[in-house]
């Protein structure tokens, strides 16, 4: 099956991408309340995986980001 | 003292090590590849600069995980002396043996430039050399150099002196102004509570002849081999 972990930088964080994008959007006119940029990683694997483990202690640093699995 | 210096796939800064090491303080010193297992037999071991693995996913992560990663782990634990530099230091924040994280700079830019640094604590076997609030200047090579950790536990290290090295102004003064990629408290580098472990993102390995311009760098080696 494929699964994906979707990775955002923790709340509050300061998120210098999704800052970048923001500006870059507003100065190109698009009316943009906020941008914050992450990763995805997708991973197709066993069902039998245990891809909560695998994020947790591989695919994400929790001190600094979230994450979600779809 | 019997020197290590780590070499990961993607680590650049080795050689210098290894040279500042050998060629001019005459230390025994041999490179150890990420897929050994013991550090046995050695005092200090250097995690060098440079872009391990990529600095996939997110940097020094995957260093972390390597039998290296393990074994520098059980040399941490034993008491063995552990200098990371940059993308040493990354690896040590990854291998939880340094408190916070090291994320992107927070004007995006990847800073090669030189900063002044406060000398915040000299009583480790890093830092013994330098005088407390001493002012040096180093050279910096980062893209992911922000030092971040939430700010009750950034007070209870400044409390155990873990906060070893701060940017500063060339006189000493600790302010936003001279914090060149944004971290916490202008932190530049840290080291665990038993002592044994320090991290910093500037470069003391490319500041220890006249030639290059700069030997403050040579105070942190004359630290550990004295």
């Amino acid at each position: 099956m494929k699964v994906k972990v979707l990775i955002m930088p923790r709340k509050g964080l300061l998120d210098p991408e999704g800052r970048a994008v923001k500006e870059m959007l507003l100065e190109e006119g698009f009316p943009v309340r906020e941008v914050k940029v992450g990763k995805v990683v997708e991973l197709e694997v066993e069902e039998t995986a245990d891809v909560k483990t695998i994020a947790e202690k591989y695919l994400v640093n929790p001190l600094v980001e979230e994450y979600q699995i779809e | 003292m019997k020197f290590a210096v780590c070499v990961f796939p993607g680590s650049n800064c080795d050689y210098d090590t290894y040279y500042v090491l050998r060629d001019l303080l005459g230390q025994e010193v041999s490179f150890v590849d990420y897929q050994r297992r013991s550090l046995q037999g050695f005092d200090c071991v250097v995690i060098p600069g440079g872009f391990s693995f990529g600095d996939y996913l997110r940097a020094g992560v995957l260093a972390s995980k390597t039998p290296l990663g393990q074994a520098l782990v059980d040399f941490a634990q034993k008491g063995g002396l552990i200098l990371g530099i940059c993308n040493g230091f990354q690896v040590l924040t990854e291998l939880h043996l340094l408190p916070g994280a090291l994320l992107k700079n927070r004007d995006l830019n990847f800073l090669c430039t030189d900063v002044y640094l406060r000398v915040e604590n000299n009583s480790l076997p890093f830092t013994r050399s330098f005088e407390k609030g001493e002012v040096i200047r180093l050279p910096i090579a980062h893209g992911e150099g922000r030092y971040y950790v939430p700010e009750e536990e950034l007070r209870r290290m400044e409390e155990r002196g873990q906060v070893v090295l701060r940017y500063c102004s060339q006189e000493g003064k600790v302010e936003e102004a001279f914090n060149p990629n944004g971290s916490v408290g202008n932190v530049a580098g840290v080291c665990n509570r038993e002592g044994n472990v320090f991290g910093l993102m500037p470069h003391p390995e490319r500041a220890c002849e006249d030639l290059l311009g700069y030997r403050d760098g040579i105070l942190l080696w004359h630290s550990l081999i004295t």
